[in-house]
């Protein structure tokens, strides 16, 4: 195990590494200047604005610079959309409402979609299992931002049940997005444990519960459902992309003042060190949080052995 | 009993033979593999409705722009957001060409004195919708089926040669797809697409720098099951090339593998480019796409909700077919799942 997490890092820091280095290259190549209005600049103006921030110096120095700074923890400053902030601080402190609606969503997605797909597996081929069946089917087919723009119009606009956007009224503000992260995990669980628990359920174990007379309930909860759950936290990596992914776009929607929608808007006005930043923020969250379900994976179901056998 | 088993003509009873070459006999006719998978698919009913939900989608996005009056980007101004109007059908009350209008439901193509029906309404710059939709399915389509396509390619390429040659070559080539799917796709395709110039090509450059690595792996893991049968290891005795064993006996078990791979890139393919539209990064006005058209739409849903209506229910329609002929594939070419 031990072996397996240290082979693990080791591929984790080169990958980023390697992401770093390429994003900061390609920001090199991007056509269009971060400074905003350089047009009009004069050239002794535009070299005064380029030394501020380091442009003016050779790029394996700024390449040197950023990447010890990344070490440190430090992702740079911005240059045209917060003026000389600091891109970490940035992050960090937009960091509260995107994790909000990102865990509620999941949690959410998650506990609706195994409850259905169980009761699916329990009832198969019934008129529940055929509705959780076309359930799981719109909720992976549908956009998150159309189920987003469409839960804003009718909850939002008609109804006025829930805040159609901002941030300002605390819980109330994230359900509507939180609603809408949520089809993703939702479809993607409902899916799974369906598929799991039939499995699970024709297994030798359930038939003998079964002759020991064990009641249906039983069955359904203490044997089955406990093994059917394990398998689910191999979904949960790419669940957690598909949060990520959506929230670039529901935040934007609901207009929430979050990591995602900053960085769309970094990316419309070319501030280069946000959409470095914010893309090494998005790497490492996603890496480590495929890491830590490999791990866990291995150390839930003791029949998976990571180390010893091949792949 | 013996006495009237004696009175019965003779000839009622006839001896038979047990004959081994009956009994090794095959009734039903012998089915290949594609036979026996379409045999499957058939029984499917969410499958075959989808494929030809998907083939009248397919047509129309070709007859669409053609059967309309109106060219996908003329701008006609005094014909500007127009609410959809249906000759037959708006008789039912629905798609009549009625909109709120300050706060009241009235005719807008009275007001605006427009003699002519738009199917699907017009856009604020008086292009029709109807068109623009069918003309950015196209676009659509076109994206998703190409970078699938390219994907399916390199990915069948890479991990047959991984797979297939094994060894230092396979520890190599699977190092680098570890270091490539550690990047998450969204940070590579949102990168790429801001170097590039928007437009077709750079989506579709962008959603197959990395998306093969999916469908690599896939396939090097088939290779790696088949390689060592014994129906190679025969045809190899035998003295067949490689290219022989990769091409007749490899490929066919492969393929079944590789077809339901690709029909679920294809709908991730439209979700990427309909998502890097929504969020500004995709083709470029005045081409439209359904993701460009949802955008378009979404910054006039309070007051003209069919703008973003009719390319959102195409974009979801398109993406349920798709899911429902993959799962429809993947049951009947899935040897694993016969019943």
């Amino acid at each position: 195990m031990a072996r397996y997490i240290g082979k693990r890092l080791i591929y984790m820091v080169l990958t980023l590494a390697l992401i770093a280095t390429f994003t900061f290259f390609l920001m090199k190549i991007l056509p269009g200047s971060p400074i905003s209005s350089a047009s009009k600049l004069s050239p002794e103006q535009r070299a005064v604005v380029e030394a501020r921030y380091g442009l003016n110096e050779p790029l394996p120095v700024q390449y040197f610079d950023y990447m010890f700074g990344l070490l440190k923890g430090d992702l740079g400053i911005s240059i045209n959309q917060f003026k000389g902030a600091n891109v970490t601080d940035l992050i960090l402190s937009r960091m509260g409402p995107s994790a909000q609606i990102g865990f509620q969503g999941m949690v959410l997605g998650t506990v609706i979609g195994v409850l259905l797909g169980m009761i699916a597996a329990l009832r198969q081929n019934s008129w529940v299992d055929y509705s959780s069946t076309l359930v799981a089917i719109i909720g992976i087919s549908i956009p998150s931002f159309v189920f987003a723009s469409l839960l804003q119009y009718w909850f939002g606009l008609k109804l006025e049940w829930f805040p159609v956007a901002l941030w300002k009224e605390g819980f109330m503000s994230s359900v509507l997005p939180s609603i809408a992260l949520a089809m993703l995990p939702l479809a993607t669980s409902a899916r799974f444990i369906r598929t799991e628990m039939i499995e699970v359920l024709s297994s030798d174990y359930i038939t003998l519960a079964k002759a020991k007379g064990a009641s249906g309930f039983e069955i359904a909860f203490k044997h089955a459902f406990r093994n059917a759950l394990i398998p689910l936290v191999t979904v949960l990596g790419p669940m957690a992309v598909g949060i990520l992914t959506g929230s670039l776009v529901v935040e934007q929607i609901f207009a929430i003042p979050g990591i995602g929608e900053q960085f769309v808007k970094s990316i419309m006005v070319n501030d280069f060190s946000i959409i470095m930043g914010t893309t090494i923020f998005f790497s490492v969250f996603l890496i480590v949080v495929i890491l830590i379900v490999d791990i866990l994976y291995g150390i839930i179901d003791p029949r998976i052995r990571l180390s010893g056998g091949k792949n | 009993m013996t006495q009237n088993l004696e009175k019965m003509p003779k000839g009622s009873f006839e001896r038979i033979t047990i004959d081994a070459e009956q009994s090794e006999r095959i009734s039903k006719p012998s089915m290949s593999f594609w036979q026996d998978a379409w045999l499957r698919l058939r029984k499917n009913k969410g499958a075959i409705v989808s494929i030809i939900l998907f083939t009248l989608i397919v047509i129309m996005s070709f007859l669409g722009p053609i059967i309309s009056p109106y060219e996908p980007n003329a701008q006609t101004i005094t014909h500007a957001n127009l609410p959809p109007k249906i000759p037959v059908i708006e008789n039912l009350g629905i798609l009549d060409g009625y909109g709120t209008l300050g706060g009241q439901k009235m005719d807008i193509y009275e007001l605006k004195n427009v003699e002519v029906n738009y199917w699907f309404g017009t856009d604020g710059l008086g292009r029709d919708m109807f068109s623009r939709l069918w003309k950015g399915t196209q676009v659509s389509l076109f994206i998703a089926f190409v970078a699938a396509a390219i994907d399916m390619l390199i990915g069948v390429i890479y991990g047959g040669i991984s797979g297939y040659f094994g060894g230092r070559v396979d520890d190599i080539m699977q190092r680098i797809v570890e270091i490539l799917t550690g990047i998450p796709n969204l940070v590579v395709v949102i990168l790429f697409i801001l170097i590039m110039d928007p437009g077709i090509v750079a989506i579709i450059i962008a959603l197959t720098i990395t998306g093969w690595t999916g469908m690599s792996r896939v396939v090097r893991g088939q290779v790696l099951k088949y390689k060592n049968q014994e129906f190679v290891l025969a045809s190899r005795t035998l003295g067949a090339s490689d290219s022989h064993i990769i091409w007749k006996h490899l490929m066919p078990n492969v393929l079944g593998i590789i077809i339901i791979n690709t029909m679920f890139t294809i709908p991730g393919a439209i979700f990427f480019e309909a998502f890097l539209s929504f969020i500004g990064l995709g083709l470029q006005a005045p081409d439209a796409s359904l993701g460009t058209l949802i955008n378009d739409g979404y910054k006039l849903l309070q007051f003209q909700p069919h703008i973003l209506a009719f390319p959102a229910i195409l974009l979801s329609l398109i993406m349920i077919c798709f899911n429902l002929i993959g799962d429809g594939l993947r049951d009947a070419l899935d040897p694993k799942m016969k019943d």
